[in-house]
């Protein structure tokens, strides 16, 4: 009997059997002559959407098209932080949504992403950086979501190697969600792939998708490297390339594609127990149960499509990461890469119906994609099904520029790369 | 990266501050149609392959530059004041 | 006790080097060093590194593996190393993970083995080897979540228990770094046979070469082997090119710098180690350099690593990779066998058991995977009197702490145990071309040499030799001379090639060998380790195959192949051959091998400088910066400015005192505060007032010469970008002030609206924010202290130079000077600018002259106070987030002209009644502290976001009112002026009663303003 249930028991049954009986996570699907929705892009996203389309709106012919290997994206080249720590009324609400699925997750996908709440840590060094960071928590607090604002002496005690002592920008104290944390990124993919794949729904790898066709206004299949598909409904999860997907419609999108580099350094003795973000640069990090330093900042700041960066935001990156943290600095720099970041016009992300009937959109993500997977693809999910959008998604209608209904936590403006 | 500057030479990345798609015009009057403001200010093609992008020499002359760079290598192929091409556009919309 | 015993000798070490046996062209045996390894002391000399020095004292244990704990000991000689991995130093200089292959020993180096408890012979978690059935590929995935809460609890503490490597130091790391730029017209690097005859090809041409090498000597695999070039050895070879080099002016060598990045534009990252081959850097030495290296072209010539053979039992202490057996004996006169066995799939391989044999070792087994007996195979086996295995493998091995037996397999399919020390392995050689793939090119599948060589290259790039799949030593140099030759002529230099120098031919002669033992046979045998650092094994390939992780990208995450400190670089070819073969496709097809950036792992300290501590941005200061030190001004921080909070004075215990009395001073006499970090921008041309007029909402062109106006810029999509006053000091100059927070940005906003959007308006800017100091003079005396100042000439009274004008005036007898009667604070008030470097001298002037006034200086504290009071927005107001229309300055824009914004302000939702706009609040229970950052709600609303109607942007205790006020932004605001709202702040549990007032507390009239 093959091992389609992942258990403890599963797992010595097959170690009895030397690991013979596994099945293959997700099948390797050849595509059909037509889906009732095609879901563009086997990301984290496209995935979670194909995933909640099939287990909670009982869609089950549904494609999910992805031009390389799933995974290959944005979902495996980030940081693995999630939170829900935001300020506007738009986000507070879904990111939140987002967290209370990957409470669940593991259970709901039989699949250990090895969500781990373990904290997030935001740290302010100025009066003005802690009145916004009180205006947010307390955003937090009364849309229910958990927030605490910590003096110094209580960062400290938390994160006693900070530098305190001898600061630029001395740390004033942080805004903690014990909540937030961190995700194993890969498997978050690999688990709705796997458990979207036990519903039914097709996983199309290595078949990048060329043109999208329409009739009469309306979507109604995608043609691909592997043919045409038709398609009932047609899903756009491909953030990084949505520009690239959507023209295919005719579409012109309030996004920049912009480059985020990611850092991992040596495995070290764990050392730092949660998510730190330093408040006077660009640097943020956690440390994965291996044992490496994970961190980030800034994306580089200009159009890119190349999947890397340069020197320059690599220097600023670990000059942050020394002010914050300066025991740090033997520690060595392993590996660093890029991802692909769709920047919108107000640092928010888009989930809606588009000018074509039957095509819909979910893009935009700039830094908070990975967070906010599952939320994304529930709200997705429900905008494809119903046609018409989450409660918990309203406000990341495309419309929203041209109305001024912005949401922008930053504050910077129809300029992607400062979000 | 490094930006030729037409008035300074082969600087650094470090140099310079990008803006972004240098192929959106401001529309001529404020009273111009609300969609080509929205273009304007929100849409862009942002394509993979050269791209049309401004660029400021802040850490040297103050030039903003138009710079013709392909998206997908990164590789730039021409450099230029914005100044200049803003007059020759201009021009050549008045002759 | 077999295990014991082996642990014992393994562990004691022998302080008379006894592994030394024969002399290398690396070290001097002149003289003898000392080190310790887990608190041992063992002998060693000058050359040598950790690694060499350990086998020298016949020690072969060094390290554990990541996830089964494995015994292991040195698989390599260089930075490929999986296994012998220490913890290098100690206290604030311990460096975790540091290859012992690449440590160069200096005298009195410590290094301690690390990821073991107890000890290293004794480590407790090598129970994880014996549960290793159960820890395959990605067992974490299928278990561990129930019950879910247990994730957090138990299950991720007992993995982050056993997780990591080496610990972190503690401490800072008490080591400086620098960083440094060059630039060349040709970078090679690597200084084996081709860098070498590359850099010396173009340097003789004048080009500007750079050459770097990694190593602290020069020869790359010349070292290790005994071949000649140009009728001596090949390391003297080397030498002697390098003195060449040395001797062109335009040449630059750097030793033991390894360039560890390809970025754009000919950018490439390179670190120098300057002081980690001593105990601690020279002082005012760095540590390390970070380089960051333009050259137009680049010679890729890093040479190769070998691959080790998959075989069950493969990572015991004394199983190498040939090549690095070959370098121990030639480079170090280390043998670090006594008995061995080499196994192999090429000619080069081979060539190990001659330098045994000449090392005086015993070769009791060559193990050739290849059928067909080659010449060579034939000779060495002759040479050495070692039996010859045509066609065999290595089944399996034996020794927990140290190989002392292996059992070959003929090609017969028989089987025998051979006694050894040690195994020399090759499977054959990648070309080491990670530098080729940062720019995500592509290597290609070299059937023939059984590896992946360059592809496409970045532009500029070349490789050359082993790199570039070019293997036989005469081969390198005439690659090497070529590609000099070629980027020293596209970079306009030209020479005649010199003679290539005579050098022997190899043969390599490879056969794919990507596991010993056929794959379908699952093996009650060992593991056959692919990856050793996290022990990848060859099953472990086979079940992401089964379960569809086929792809290498899945491979590699799904197992965590070549995701430890060595990045995979004897791993990754042998996976990915592993992974074709399980699923009946060519390596070509199945994926390809490319590396992200850094080659080689560079500390993090190196890539951030100097920039750490209190260095970590620059400081700027203001001109009264030292005035205000001596009078024991508290700073804060504004930016990259460091600006005087307050001014604490005896008595006063707390700071609210102080600023109380600093607002005080200013309300009733008069006080200065240096406001120089607000930005300054000159503008001056015929087209001036017209191109204010499009930055700005509101009408410029009638502003007098003389005066001054307050100016609000949005930004184009409409909401508000920046405040500040423009003077007009003459027909067609202006000086406008901005926040000190965008100085920056609205002088490129500036640029850019003129540059680009308005070519044809005659205007130029520049900012002086730094060539004047300005000084805010405010309160009711004011006037009174400036005339003891400004020079009698210019009358300053309130008819001749009322609110809000501007003139250039001197001072002090005929300095100029720039005055403006502006106010933040409410008050009778005036900006007094002079030259940046007299600023000193008129804060020291304001005290004097105005003593008698009850003058006293007041600081950013006081004036947030005072600016709150008078309702005017500043940077929690002006956030990014609000309109014209939030800070109650919607009547200011103006419909009869274009300006930036204008049409996207007009949008409905940036004008909805409905958003939040600036109110003012006072608590209804006097005494109450208002909290910014507190949000407001209905009274009797419950507290929820769906009740929420804005929130607290700024809150003060204000000593004129004797209360707390602040501004805030609340949804219909004006139009509630007298409700009582909340004021929520769960974050500090606290919700406040607030009464809705107008936004400007003190004065509403501004008849101070106008005294």
């Amino acid at each position: 009997m093959p091992s389609n249930r992942y258990s403890l028991f599963s797992l010595l049954r097959e170690t009895l059997r030397g690991h013979t009986g596994w099945q293959p996570a997700w099948r390797d699907a050849t595509p059909q002559a037509a889906y009732d929705v095609v879901i563009v892009g086997g990301g984290g996203h496209g995935l979670a959407t194909a995933y909640y389309l099939a287990r909670r709106y009982g869609i089950k012919r549904v494609a999910v098209v992805e031009k390389g290997w799933i995974g290959n994206g944005n979902i495996g080249r980030n940081t693995t932080i999630i939170r829900s720590n935001y300020l506007l009324p738009g986000n507070v609400p879904f990111y939140e949504c987002a967290m209370k699925l990957w409470e669940g997750l593991e259970q709901d996908i039989n699949y250990n992403a090895m969500v781990s709440q373990r904290g997030v840590l935001n740290l302010f060094h100025n009066d003005a950086q802690r009145n916004a960071y009180i205006r947010r928590g307390n955003a937090m607090r009364l849309n229910g979501v958990d927030a605490e604002l910590l003096d110094a002496q209580a960062v400290r005690r938390k994160l006693p190697f900070l530098n305190f002592d001898n600061a630029r920008f001395p740390i004033q104290g942080g805004l903690l969600q014990r909540r937030g944390g961190t995700v194993r990124h890969d498997a978050v993919a690999w688990g709705y792939a796997r458990a979207a794949d036990r519903l039914g729904v097709d996983i199309i790898q290595n078949c990048e998708v060329t043109g999208i066709r329409t009739q009469n206004g309306r979507a109604v299949g995608v043609e691909t490297t592997r043919g045409y598909i038709g398609a009932g409904r047609v899903a756009l999860a491909c953030a990084g390339n949505s520009s690239r997907v959507a023209a295919m419609a005719g579409l012109r999108l309030p996004i920049e594609s912009h480059v985020l580099q990611a850092f991992v350094s040596e495995g070290l003795k764990p050392f730092i127990d949660c998510v730190a973000t330093f408040g006077a640069g660009h640097f943020y990090i956690s440390q994965s149960d291996k044992g490496g330093l994970v961190f980030g900042g800034d994306i580089d700041g200009y159009n890119s499509y190349a999947q890397r960066g340069n020197m320059p935001v690599i220097e600023d990156v670990c000059e942050g990461g020394m002010a914050l943290m300066p025991r740090i600095g033997r520690v060595r720099l392993l590996r660093h890469w890029g991802g692909l970041m769709d920047m919108t016009m107000d640092g928010s992300p888009i989930i809606d119906r588009t000018p074509v009937d039957s095509l819909y959109l979910n893009a935009g993500w700039c830094y908070g994609g990975f967070k906010a997977t599952p939320a994304s693809g529930l709200c997705f999910a429900h905008l494809i099904a119903r046609d018409e959008p989450h409660p918990t998604a309203t406000a990341y209608r495309l419309d929203r520029f041209a109305r001024g209904a912005v949401i922008d936590e930053k504050g910077m403006g129809a300029q992607p790369n400062l979000h | 990266m490094r930006l030729n500057c037409p008035c300074c030479g082969p600087r650094g990345l470090e140099e310079f501050t990008y803006r972004g798609d240098a192929t959106v015009r401001r529309p001529e009057s404020p009273t111009a149609p609300a969609q080509d403001w929205v273009d304007y200010v929100y849409l862009r093609d942002n394509p993979a392959g050269p791209h049309r992008e401004l660029w400021y020499h802040g850490a040297g002359c103050r030039s903003w530059l138009v710079v013709t760079r392909d998206t997908r290598t990164h590789a730039i192929s021409d450099v230029v004041r914005a100044v200049d091409v803003a007059r020759a556009d201009k021009e050549g919309a008045g002759s | 006790m077999k295990l014991l015993r082996q642990g014992k000798s393994s562990a004691s070490g022998d302080p008379s080097q006894s592994m030394r046996t024969t002399t290398g062209n690396g070290i001097d045996t002149s003289r003898t060093i000392h080190f310790t390894f887990d608190g041992r002391r063992y002998a060693a000399h000058p050359g040598d590194t950790l690694a060499s020095a350990l086998l020298a004292n016949g020690v072969r244990l060094a390290g554990r593996s990541f996830k089964y704990h494995r015994p292991r000991g040195i698989l390599s000689a260089g930075a490929e190393e999986p296994n012998a991995l220490v913890e290098l130093r100690t206290g604030a200089r311990r460096e975790p993970n540091s290859r012992a292959t690449v440590t160069e020993l200096f005298d009195g180096l410590e290094a301690a083995s690390q990821n073991r408890w107890p000890s290293l012979a004794m480590d407790a978690l090598g129970i994880n080897g014996v549960f290793s059935p159960v820890f395959t590929a990605g067992f974490y995935y299928k278990t561990f979540m129930w019950p879910a809460a247990f994730w957090e609890k138990v299950y991720e503490p007992m993995i982050r228990r056993a997780a990591g490597l080496g610990r972190a130091a503690d401490e800072a790391d008490p080591d400086i770094y620098e960083k440094a730029t060059t630039f060349c017209d040709v970078l090679v690097v690597g200084t084996g046979p081709a860098g070498l005859a590359a850099a010396l090809t173009a340097g003789r041409t004048g080009a500007r070469v750079l050459v770097c090498e990694q190593d602290s000597l020069p020869g790359g695999r010349l070292r290790a082997e005994h071949g000649e070039i140009g009728g001596m050895p090949g390391w003297q070879w080397a030498e002697q090119a390098m003195d060449e080099l040395r001797q062109m002016p335009e040449v630059r060598i750097m030793t033991r710098t390894c360039v560890f990045g390809t970025y754009d534009g000919g950018t490439y990252g390179a670190l120098e180690r300057v002081a980690d081959h001593v105990p601690t850097p020279a002082p005012d030495q760095p540590r390390q350099r970070l380089w960051r290296i333009v050259a137009r072209h680049a010679i890729v010539a890093t040479g190769g690593i070998e691959r080790p053979i998959v075989f069950p039992n493969n990572d015991r202490p004394g199983i190498m990779l040939a090549g690095a057996v070959r370098t121990y004996i030639n480079r170090f006169g280390v043998t670090p066998g006594q008995r061995a066995i080499v196994y192999t799939n090429n000619d080069d391989g081979l060539r190990t058991a001659r330098d045994l044999h000449r090392a005086g070792a015993t070769i009791a087994a060559i193990v050739d995977a290849r059928t067909t007996e080659t010449p060579l195979a034939r000779d060495m086996a002759q040479l050495t009197g070692a039996k010859l295995f045509m066609g065999g493998a290595i089944a399996d091995t034996y020794g927990r702490l140290g190989i002392h037996a292996a059992v070959i397999r003929e090609h017969s399919g028989l089987t025998q145990r051979v006694p050894c020390d040690l195994v020399a392995m090759s499977g054959g050689w990648n070309p080491e071309l990670s530098l080729t793939t940062h720019q995500r090119t592509k290597p290609v599948y070299d059937e023939t040499l059984c590896a992946f060589v360059p592809g496409t290259m970045p532009a500029g790039m070349r490789s050359a030799g082993v790199a570039n799949g070019t293997f036989a030593t005469p081969d390198c140099l005439r690659e090497g001379t070529t590609c000099g030759q070629d980027a020293a002529q596209a970079c306009g230099f030209s020479a005649t090639v010199a003679d290539l120098p005579a050098a022997g031919t190899e043969s390599y002669a490879i056969v794919p060998l990507w596991h010993a033992l056929p794959l379908d046979r699952p093996a009650r045998t060992g593991k056959a380790f692919i990856d050793f650092q996290n022990d990848v094994t060859a099953k472990d390939v086979r079940l992401a195959a089964i379960e569809g992780f086929r792809s290498v990208e899945h491979l590699k995450r799904y197992t965590t192949l070549g995701m430890a400190t060595d990045q995979g670089k004897t791993a990754n070819v042998n996976a990915l051959a592993q992974m074709a073969e399980q699923t009946g496709s060519s390596i070509a097809r199945t994926g390809t091998t490319m590396f992200r950036p850094p080659v080689q792992p560079v500390a993090i300290g190196a890539l951030a400088g100097a920039a750490r501590g209190r260095h970590f941005k620059p400081d700027r200061l203001t001109p009264t910066h030292d005035w205000a030190t001596e009078q024991g001004a508290v700073f804060t921080a504004n930016g990259l400015w460091h600006r005087a909070q307050w001014f604490p004075r005896p008595g006063e215990t707390h700071w609210r005192d102080t600023v109380n009395r600093e607002v005080r001073t200013v309300r009733t006499a008069v006080g200065f505060c240096d406001v120089t970090t607000l930005g300054k921008i000159d503008i001056q041309g015929p087209d001036a007032a017209t191109f204010l007029e499009r930055v700005y909402v509101n009408a410029w062109r009638r502003l007098p010469i003389g005066r001054a106006r307050y100016g609000l810029m949005l930004r184009e999509d409409g909401f508000a970008y920046d405040d500040g006053t423009t003077a007009r000091l003459g027909e067609n100059h202006y000086v406008m002030t901005t926040t000190t927070a965008h100085a920056g940005s609205v002088m490129q906003h500036l640029e850019l609206c003129h540059q680009w959007l308005w070519p044809e308006l005659d205007v130029r800017f520049i900012s002086v924010t730094d060539e004047w100091a300005q000084l805010a003079i405010a309160g009711p005396k004011s006037r009174d202290v400036l005339r003891h100042i400004v020079d009698p000439a210019f009358d300053i009274s309130n008819e001749a130079f009322g609110y809000m004008a501007a003139a250039t005036v001197t001072i002090c007898g005929g300095q100029e000077a720039r005055l403006f009667r502006l106010s933040f604070s409410g008050e009778l008030a005036y900006e007094l600018a002079v030259p940046a470097r007299f600023g000193d001298a008129l804060a020291r002037l304001l005290m004097k002259v105005g003593a008698p006034y009850g003058i006293a200086p007041y600081g950013t504290e006081a004036l947030g106070v005072m600016r709150i009071e008078k309702g005017h927005p500043a940077g929690p107001e002006l956030n990014g987030q609000t309109t014209a229309h939030d800070l109650g300055m919607g009547r200011m824009l103006s419909t009869r002209k274009d300006f930036i914004g204008r049409a996207m302000a007009a949008r409905p939702a940036l004008t909805d009644p409905a958003r939040p706009a600036l109110i003012g609040l006072v608590p209804v229970n006097a005494g109450d502290e208002l909290v910014a950052g507190g949000h407001l709600l209905p009274a009797g609303a419950q507290a929820t976001a769906a009740h929420d109607q804005g929130w607290v942007s700024s809150a003060a205790w204000s000593p004129t009112l004797n209360g707390w006020i602040a501004l805030g932004f609340l949804s219909n605001g004006p139009a509630r002026l007298g409700e009582t709202v909340m004021v929520h702040n769960p974050l500090g549990n606290s919700v406040t009663a607030a009464r809705v007032v107008s936004p400007v507390f003190v004065d509403p009239n501004g008849e101070r303003l106008h005294a």
